[in-house]
């Protein structure tokens, strides 16, 4: 099978071009070759040869080219930021994967990742149990429940908020959103300080809460298209079916589409984890940019690996590079076990994902 | 376990596009109805109008009136829910839920209705299975993905997930048309073993199962592309397809027509 299309393309190629190429074809009739004699596609004559270099052997040494271009690349970045972050980790006077500080740029460097790991964590959590309920509710109304002339227009003003920069983001989190954030954290404080996390006894605003709600926001409209456009490729015979055993509305979509969604739905969040963990800017406009380990989530505070670096790099030296390097690889390494996880959640199931096509 | 269905007057709507047409028809319990006709003639939906199930696509509505044992169907007081539970439909492709495993598939129904002992689950499952000539081949793999199954054992378990919420009407549409031979036998002997329990109503094609499996046989048509369909001719399926009374009837079983 595989070689008919490559022996057609022969045949097109030979007879655009002009050349003998036909003779293969009509090799053994003794007719001279006229247009009115040539043997259909279908065959006749002596089987044509196999096409050594054509466009069949060149799309796939591009397509592979490609591939491989994907390895190359992360294997560079590797490599880059090993050999910038080891020098340095190497320089440091503490142990950088506990060390609570960061002085990198003296002549006796001390500096650690672990505030920083922990707040980027902390934030990217916090940003999503914020975001995905509500991405998938909008999801799901966007998908089954609006009417299609609502959906639509919806739909695309979601997009567009996935396409606001984030820089844009990080000032309007700073200059406008941080206010009613300030008077919500002060409610929260009031309330529930006996919640360790709502303690403290302020000043409340640039805090880890404002952080993870502009993320959050951030990362709504990815969860949101992606987990949407899941939903809508629930098979319409599985809703049917539901529907045909007697379910509800809401039966029906737990029935049918959300089982249906998990894996897209899951994927869907790593993405939206994946932008949060390496949301640079918009954090580093918002949060307090501190060194301390705290769970408190209101009061002024909290710092990321890739704020700080957006922060630190202006006045760092040689070392301080090296180290603000390091720190990106943990980052890497943060988001690559992120993802792997996802991937052996989705992984887990895939019997019941490949016998449903 | 089994009830009467009586329509007057159906007429089934697609937005302003009239599918159906004053369609009058009663189905006696524990019988077998089949309704043949060409394609497009409605079979399909009037079938879906029996349990409501045509009003799920947009800007569906029906007219007339379709009864259950002399209770409205459409009464705006009624559950819809309630409807489609007692009537309940195979439809013409498997349609297992791909998430789900065997045995998750046939108890699904029962879930949605709020049974969780496991105990009924298990006897509900295992009863619907042997029901739909299924039990013996899944019952060592019943945790295996229902998609898994080919594409006959995957029917049987749709009528197995159907028959295990106790339905008192199961519509089949087109039910064989995706299965080959021997699995078309084998849904057609299980829908004899079901007659005793069920009033059965099947949409075919397939005019050698029509006169096989049915007592009752309705013939459908249309004049022409757009035009409503209507039931031409609806008698014992003896009758239909030995002497049928309408001359459309019998160009289309002889196969002149359609």
């Amino acid at each position: 099978m595989g070689d008919n299309p490559s022996s057609r393309s022969e045949n097109a190629t030979a007879s655009d071009s002009g050349v003998t190429g036909r003779h293969t074809r009509g090799a053994g009739t003794g007719v001279s070759p006229s247009s009115h004699d040539e043997p259909p596609f279908g065959g006749g004559g002596a089987l044509p040869k196999k096409t050594r270099f054509g466009m069949e052997a060149g799309f796939k040494g591009l397509s592979v080219a490609a591939g491989a271009m994907v390895l190359v690349i992360i294997v560079a970045i590797a490599i880059f930021l090993i050999s910038k972050a080891v020098p340095a980790i190497r320089a440091d006077n503490e142990n950088f994967l506990t060390f609570n500080q960061w002085f990198p740029n003296e002549t006796e460097p001390r500096f650690g990742i672990a505030v920083l790991a922990f707040g980027t964590v902390l934030t990217s959590i916090i940003a999503l149990l914020v975001a995905v309920p509500i991405a998938l509710g909008i999801a799901l109304f966007l998908s089954h429940y609006a009417p299609k002339r609502l959906a639509t227009p919806l739909g695309f003003v979601i997009d567009l908020l996935a396409a606001v920069p984030s820089v844009v983001f990080g000032l309007w989190g700073r200059d406008v959103f941080m206010e009613p954030v300030r008077e919500f954290s002060g409610w929260l404080n009031k309330y529930f300080s006996w919640i360790p996390i709502f303690g403290g006894d302020g000043p409340f605003g640039r805090s880890v809460l404002l952080g993870s709600l502009v993320l959050a926001i951030m990362v709504l409209p990815i969860v949101t298209s992606l987990s949407r456009e899941v939903f809508r490729q629930t098979p319409g015979m599985n809703e049917e079916a539901a529907l045909a055993l007697g379910a509800t509305k809401w039966e029906m979509i737990r029935t049918a589409v959300l089982p249906y969604g998990k894996p897209g739905v899951i994927a869907a969040v790593m993405l939206g984890l994946g932008r949060a963990l390496g949301e640079t800017i918009a954090l580093a406009m918002t949060l307090g940019i501190v060194f301390n380990i705290s769970f408190n989530i209101i009061e002024n505070g909290g710092n990321s690996i890739a704020a700080n670096i957006a922060n630190a790099f202006g006045e760092a030296n040689e070392t301080g590079r090296g180290a603000l390097i390091a720190s990106g690889l943990v980052l890497f390494a943060i988001t690559l076990v992120v993802n792997m996880a996802a991937r052996a959640i989705i992984y887990r199931r895939r019997e019941f994902r490949d016998s449903a096509a | 376990m089994a009830k009467r269905i009586e329509a007057s007057n159906v007429s089934s709507y697609y937005g302003s596009f009239k599918a159906i047409d004053s369609v009058s028809m009663t189905v006696e319990p524990k019988t077998i109805t089949a309704l043949i006709g060409p394609s497009g003639c409605g079979k399909s939906t009037f079938l879906r109008s029996v349990n409501r199930m045509h009003e799920v696509l947009p800007g569906a509505r029906i007219e007339g009136s379709l009864t259950i044992d002399d209770q409205n169907i459409y009464d705006p007081d009624v559950d819809v829910t309630a409807v489609r539970r007692m009537i309940g439909m195979v439809f013409q492709r498997p349609n297992p839920f791909p998430t789900m495993s065997i045995y998750e598939n046939v108890v699904a129904g029962l879930k949605l209705n709020g049974v969780k002992k496991k105990s009924v689950l298990d006897d509900a499952a295992e009863q619907s299975l042997k029901s739909a000539n299924l039990w013996n081949e899944v019952k060592d793999r019943l945790n295996r993905p229902g998609a898994g199954l080919s594409g006959g054992q995957q029917q049987r378990l749709c009528i197995a997930r159907t028959i295990a919420v106790e339905p008192q009407v199961v519509l089949m549409d087109e039910p064989c048309s995706a299965l080959d031979p021997i699995s078309t036998l084998a849904i057609e002997d299980l829908m004899f073993k079901l007659k005793d329990r069920f009033t059965i109503i099947i949409v075919t094609h397939n005019m050698q199962q029509a006169a096989r499996v049915s007592d009752k046989t309705g013939f459908f048509s249309i004049d022409k592309t757009g035009d409503p369909g209507r039931l031409i001719e609806y008698d014992d399926t003896q009758k239909i397809f030995s002497n049928p009374t309408e001359k459309k009837t019998e160009d289309y079983i002889t196969g002149r027509f359609g």
